[in-house]
């Protein structure tokens, strides 16, 4: 495959004005992973700071409840910062300020990769500024004030549909005009080349851990292996190392919002057309005459039109199947979890968790799934609340 | 055969941008039409799109309200048709590629030839994608204008021995928008591409003032301005075509002093 393509997706679709920073940044990168100093300092980081190697765990009331393939779940909300979001910040801000800038910026949605680029950057000690939808910072209160306790500037995006891809816009415009001095920390498996890879490298440690974890427990490797989907960095993260491994079924899970049949979710491998945006040759939710079209998902870290092209290629060839799951029912698996596991997930993760629970029961029990269960919950409990229709300030 | 090196045959070229449907097709018709009266040599004229990366606020705003009364790639066309009937002025499409990509690049570009588009510009197609559409363009009698930045340096060999139509040298880092002051040591950059090309080198990208645009008139043989346009579009709505020809005529007019 050719540099930066995943088949027919990726690419390098930027302003003239980026180009150079980009070719540099991927030169940078490519040289800094081959510095066993770089490496060190990094995996210290990841053990010491964020709590690698994160647990796989036997979830056994879950398991026996569902009656059929054991499950397991890939614990990265006991991550510092709670989700997956720090193991590709802890790498892309250490590269920055190995690369001498001083200031990293970040979009986010549901804020964990703000909050996690933050962590970061107070950690590495750079200036950080983290642009976040003004729809998100409602749904997302806390995160932003954690920002900004953080020592992080929240700047909160007015334009467009207001959720995370203005949020990525704004994260481009800020960074065109800043390239000297800025690195933009992109969140999930998007944009432009390199960025796809440099994300799904740093987070392919949640799938080296797991292989070793499954052999180590079950003497073999899972049947299935289950991640929610939105740009779709924790799913490439847990399925990277399995790709080679034909036997291991990879399924990603999209946000079907209030039904695939309405204009209310954010399926793009489900309902989306290929298409180029945000630097990238993908797969986009779009209307007529190619305008991106606003999406919904009652998960802000899943509201974005569009997934990273690698999926695109993964479903194409058949590797990887992606599936949608409605609001209800990941809502209905972030209670279930709570209740059954005493785990409660993220709303994100709560889809992978959904799916789990239809494929489980239709599985043998000698067979196994890993769920990535991405992050933690405690941010989505006041909209979980509401949209049960529980008034917590009563 | 693009009518693009008409625009440089009178002095320093003007050209002028505006967003397509902003604030209705028919009074873009009747800006284009009144900015050549006034002396505009080339109009790029932006095909609205949701999520324009590389512009400013004031052209974000242009192309929300061109889209808030559904304004579509067909409706842009129909909009060069109607001008067309009255003009042969150089006409470019600035357009990010997913509008292009969606429409099917052979019935897109068939459209210009048919219409008598001579260029666009892409500001989301670098040169290592310029692939996507560079043939398919160009045998329409398209010229894909390639665009130089700040950030450009040793880029600036390949992308300007691969030019066609004119370039577009951007002035200075950042999105599109009225700029005070371009800092970017133009000079420098104008001389290292005329070192490869002899196309004509327009420069935009924050030129709003007379006073810019003669400076910069001194330097380059074309002055770019999008977002003063717009914003006088913004503030006069179906009544800028006064406002706007007395603009373009100052500019013009500062532009070869």
């Amino acid at each position: 495959m050719s540099r930066g393509r995943y088949g027919e997706y990726g690419g390098q679709y930027i302003s003239e004005t980026l180009m150079n920073e980009l070719l540099y940044l991927e030169e940078q990168y490519n040289h800094y992973m081959n510095d066993p100093d770089f490496v060190e300092e990094l995996n210290t980081l990841l053990k010491e700071y964020a709590g690698r190697p994160s647990l796989l765990y036997y979830a056994k009331r879950m398991t026996e409840d569902l009656g059929g393939a054991k499950i397991y779940l890939k614990r990265e909300d006991l991550n510092h910062t709670g989700a997956h979001k720090i193991n590709n910040v802890l790498g892309q801000v250490l590269l920055a300020k190995k690369m001498g800038k001083t200031r990293v910026i970040a979009e986010t949605g549901a804020g964990q990769h703000g909050v996690a680029t933050a962590t970061a950057a107070a950690l590495l000690d750079m200036e950080c500024e983290v642009f976040m939808g003004e729809v998100d910072t409602r749904r997302q209160a806390l995160n932003v004030y954690r920002m900004e306790l953080l020592g992080a500037k929240v700047h909160s995006v007015k334009s467009g549909t207001q959720t995370l891809k203005d949020a990525v816009n704004d994260a481009f415009r800020d960074w065109i005009a800043r390239v000297h001095d800025t690195n933009y920390v992109i969140g999930s498996t998007m944009g432009p080349h390199p960025f796809p890879m440099i994300v799904r490298d740093f987070q392919a440690v949640i799938s080296a851990e797991a292989k070793e974890q499954f052999m180590e427990k079950e003497g073999k490797l899972p049947d299935a292996v289950i991640a929610c989907v939105g740009g779709g960095s924790n799913a490439m993260g847990a399925f990277y190392n399995f790709i080679e491994d034909e036997d291991v079924k990879l399924i990603g899970c999209e946000a079907g919002g209030k039904g695939i049949d309405t204009p209310y979710n954010a399926a793009a491998l489900t309902n989306g057309k290929i298409g180029i945006f945000h630097g990238m040759k993908s797969i986009f939710n779009q209307g007529d005459y190619g305008q991106i079209a606003p999406v919904y998902s009652v998960s802000a870290g899943l509201d974005y039109p569009g997934v990273g092209p690698e999926h695109a290629y993964l479903r194409d060839t058949g590797r990887a199947e992606y599936v949608p799951i409605t609001d209800e029912e990941a809502v209905e698996a972030f209670e279930y979890l709570s209740k059954m596991e005493g785990i409660i997930p993220a709303i994100e993760s709560a889809h992978a968790v959904a799916y789990a629970m239809k494929l489980a029961p239709k599985m043998d029990k000698d067979e196994t799934i890993m769920i990535c269960l991405s992050g933690r919950g405690d941010k989505d409990v006041r909209s979980i609340a509401e949209y049960r229709g529980v008034d917590l300030n009563e | 055969m693009s009518k693009i090196p008409n625009a440089f045959k009178n002095g320093t070229a003007f050209i002028g941008f505006l967003t397509a449907g902003d604030p209705t097709i028919d009074k873009t018709v009747e800006y284009i039409l009144a900015m050549e009266e006034a002396g505009c040599d080339l109009v790029e004229i932006g095909i609205p799109f949701s999520d324009p990366m590389a512009e400013g606020v004031v052209i974000q705003d242009a192309n929300v309200r061109a889209l808030k009364h559904n304004t579509t790639t067909d409706d842009v066309f129909d909009i060069v048709r109607r001008v067309r009937e009255k003009t042969d002025i150089p006409l470019v499409f600035l357009t990010y590629i997913n509008p292009v990509f969606f429409y099917g690049y052979e019935k897109f570009f068939k459209r210009c030839a048919e219409l008598g588009i001579d260029g666009i510009i892409s500001p989301d197609l670098p040169y290592e994608e310029k692939g996507e559409i560079k043939d398919i363009a160009l045998s329409n009698g398209v010229d894909v204008i390639s665009l130089i930045a700040p950030t450009s340096k040793q880029r600036i060999q390949k992308i300007a021995s691969d030019a066609t139509g004119f370039i577009y040298v951007v002035s200075s880092l950042g999105v599109t928008g009225m700029r005070s002051e371009i800092k970017t040591d133009l000079n420098a950059i104008l001389s290292d591409i005329r070192e490869v090309t002899d196309l004509p080198l327009a420069v935009g990208f924050g030129i709003n003032t007379p006073e810019q645009a003669s400076e910069i008139g001194k330097i380059a043989d074309g002055v770019i301005v999008g977002s003063a346009i717009v914003k006088i579009i913004e503030q006069y709505g179906e009544n800028a075509a006064g406002p706007l020809k007395e603009y373009v005529s100052d500019m013009k007019r500062a532009s070869n002093e």
